[in-house]
């Protein structure tokens, strides 16, 4: 079913998600209690992986779940729930009337900016064919127009981007050490 | 042999129902699946107790209606107990919960393809609810999400002992989860696609993964056990240290949610293991179920072979759980990290290596040389795994008897200050 013959469909799922993901976002920034603020933002992520399902992006989707939502908070709650974290107030970075007017003036910025993409007409050369993507997910599965330009066009960046990755991990090793060694002495 | 998108042609959709079929054929699938799911867990309990009191020779039970109706005493009992609310509790946390740990074993069932396709008078109709293009990788995010039950359970129930099940919980099911994910990338390798179906059909008109991929098999066997916190890694819920970890504070049809939840993470991972080694619902030794014509008929026994497989896997879950005893907490961890991971990671080599090998010597996908080149990598690397590496150490502890030496170095990490034991003549 590709979504094009549905646009009811569509637009009620972009609007349910949208509304979803946005509350999801206040209640996330304004929970008190750490657990349930990882919760709420469980619940964006989730509403955000709809919207790519949606947009015939299954794979970003799925991995959207996958990896944030399955992986990345699941340890977070862990660190979470293992430190015991009392109230947000007390732990916040952002203390404060300055830092809050501060943020307040970011998000306005950001979201001024998005007004202004949105309504930016995009160049043609930008815009792909009709139902292009939906076909390529028929004919090559949705993991091959991706995986494709991955390793074979972009191979060195993507190696190289995995080398930050090892370099945060080497990171993690050494700062896991040197706490150890401490409470030895 | 005919190449595989050839054959994949042959076996794929000739008409597309229109919106309306389509969409009535996905409610009535989704209807029927629910059912059978939910009866089918219903009924698991008591397969559960009754196979337990076989293996231990005891009657079971036997009381409502000869024992069949068993569940549904119990189902009515829970719906009427007592809701108890701790008072520390977090309210919304705690009545969340068993919802989470219930939904994504159940929503995994739509990517499942649990029969040949059926070609109706109004268009061929898929057996599964949602043909995903990404159907793998779903039900992989989704066995993620089903964390967070149990995790929000120990929290937020405000008790020592659930905290430490769920955190207990959580480091098991990430640990596993890796091995788990290393262990499926071999079968994507072979299918070439991570959308289920494609999954099944490259088994039926090949051979199925369990003969391809032995040891990929048995990794995943095992973290189906730990994902699933099934014995002999239950330890979310160790009765003997943690009263029953995550859900000590749940009463009534909750704490019954998180039985249900358990079956049904059982019933996912047997039809997981029937789709991604067996042959998903593929009948062996016959092509007749794979090709158009689909009729009806074919529809129903395909049905039959997927349900044989799960059901049989099922049963498996429960003949482990009363054979084997549970893990320690530190054999469990380096069972995951030490063991199952770097061996997934290294058979993923071996077979990738393999496969690249095998094509560059001309034998194409589906020929017999390209299989019996693989089954024999196999048939090596279980014979290296189990007989000479392993020696019943590790994989099957409960089987092999310790020999002396070794039981004096467990002695000494259980009870370091008392002296080695002495090994007497003739021991």
């Amino acid at each position: 079913m590709t979504h094009n013959e549905l646009p009811l469909f569509y637009v009620f799922n972009f609007y349910l998600f949208g509304l979803v993901a946005i509350v999801s976002a206040l209640a996330f920034v304004t929970r008190r209690s750490p657990v349930a603020a990882a919760m709420w933002l469980v619940s964006v992520m989730f509403s955000l992986a709809a919207m790519y399902v949606m947009l015939d992006a299954q794979f970003i989707g799925t991995m959207q779940v996958l990896v944030y939502a399955g992986a990345i908070m699941v340890v977070f709650l862990f660190v979470i729930m293992l430190l015991n974290l009392g109230h947000a107030s007390e732990l916040a970075d952002a203390r404060g009337l300055w830092w809050k007017l501060a943020g307040g003036g970011a998000s306005l910025a950001l979201l001024a900016q998005i007004f202004a993409v949105t309504r930016a007409k995009l160049p043609e050369a930008f815009l792909l064919p009709e139902n292009t993507i939906a076909n390529q997910v028929t004919r090559d599965g949705a993991i091959a127009p991706l995986a494709g330009p991955l390793f074979h066009e972009y191979l060195l960046a993507f190696e190289v981007t995995s080398v930050l990755l090892l370099a945060a991990v080497v990171g993690a090793v050494v700062l896991g050490k040197r706490k150890e060694r401490a409470h030895a002495r | 042999m005919i190449p595989m998108p050839a054959l994949l042609e042959i076996a794929g959709p000739t008409t597309e129902p229109g919106f309306g079929v389509w969409l009535v054929a996905t409610i009535v699938k989704m209807i029927i699946v629910f059912t059978l799911y939910m009866l089918g867990a219903a009924l698991f309990t008591l397969a559960e107790r009754k196979i337990s009191a076989w293996m231990q020779d005891r009657h079971g039970p036997n009381r409502v209606g000869k024992g069949w109706l068993q569940p549904i005493a119990d189902g009515v009992k829970n719906f009427v107990k007592e809701e108890t609310y701790p008072d520390a509790a977090n309210l919304p946390l705690f009545i969340l919960a068993p919802m989470l740990s219930f939904i994504p074993a159940l929503v995994t069932w739509a990517v499942i393809p649990f029969a040949a396709p059926w070609g109706s008078r109004w268009g061929i109709i898929e057996m599964v609810l949602a043909p995903m293009p990404v159907g793998f990788l779903f039900i992989l995010a989704l066995s993620s999400v089903g964390i967070y039950g149990i995790v929000i359970a120990g929290w937020a129930s405000n008790n020592k002992y659930a905290l430490l099940g769920s955190i207990r919980s959580s480091a098991q099911m990430v640990s596993y989860e890796i091995a788990m994910g290393m262990s499926t990338i071999p079968v994507l390798l072979l299918a070439g696609n991570v959308s289920m179906s494609k999954i099944v059909n490259q088994q039926a008109f090949e051979t199925w993964n369990v003969l391809n991929l032995t040891v990929a098999f048995f990794i995943f066997l095992i973290a189906a056990f730990a994902e699933t916190n099934r014995l002999p890694f239950d330890l979310p819920e160790a009765e003997s240290e943690l009263i029953t970890g995550y859900h000590t504070e749940y009463s009534a049809m909750k704490f019954s949610l998180f039985f249900i939840a358990e079956y049904c993470n059982m019933l996912t991972a047997s039809a997981l293991m029937a789709t991604l080694f067996f042959g998903g619902w593929d009948i062996p030794f016959t092509l007749w179920d794979n090709v158009a014509p689909h009729t009806g008929l074919k529809t129903l026994l395909t049905l039959g072979a997927f349900t044989t497989k799960t059901l049989f896997f099922v049963f498996f879950f429960m003949w482990i759980r009363w054979t084997l005893p549970r893990f320690r907490y530190d054999q469990l961890m380096s069972l995951g990290w030490k063991f199952l991971l770097p061996l997934a990671l290294g058979y993923i080599v071996a077979v990738s290596g393999t496969v690249v090998t095998l094509d560059a010597l001309g034998f194409a996908r589906g020929s017999v040389p390209f299989h019996t080149g693989l089954i024999l990598l196999n048939l090596a690397a279980v014979v290296i795994l189990f007989n000479i590496v392993d020696r019943g150490r590790l994989i099957s502890p409960a089987f092999s008897r310790l020999n002396t030496r070794d039981l004096d170095k467990l002695r000494a990490v259980s009870a370091p200050h008392r002296a080695p034991r002495v090994p007497e003549s003739g021991d």
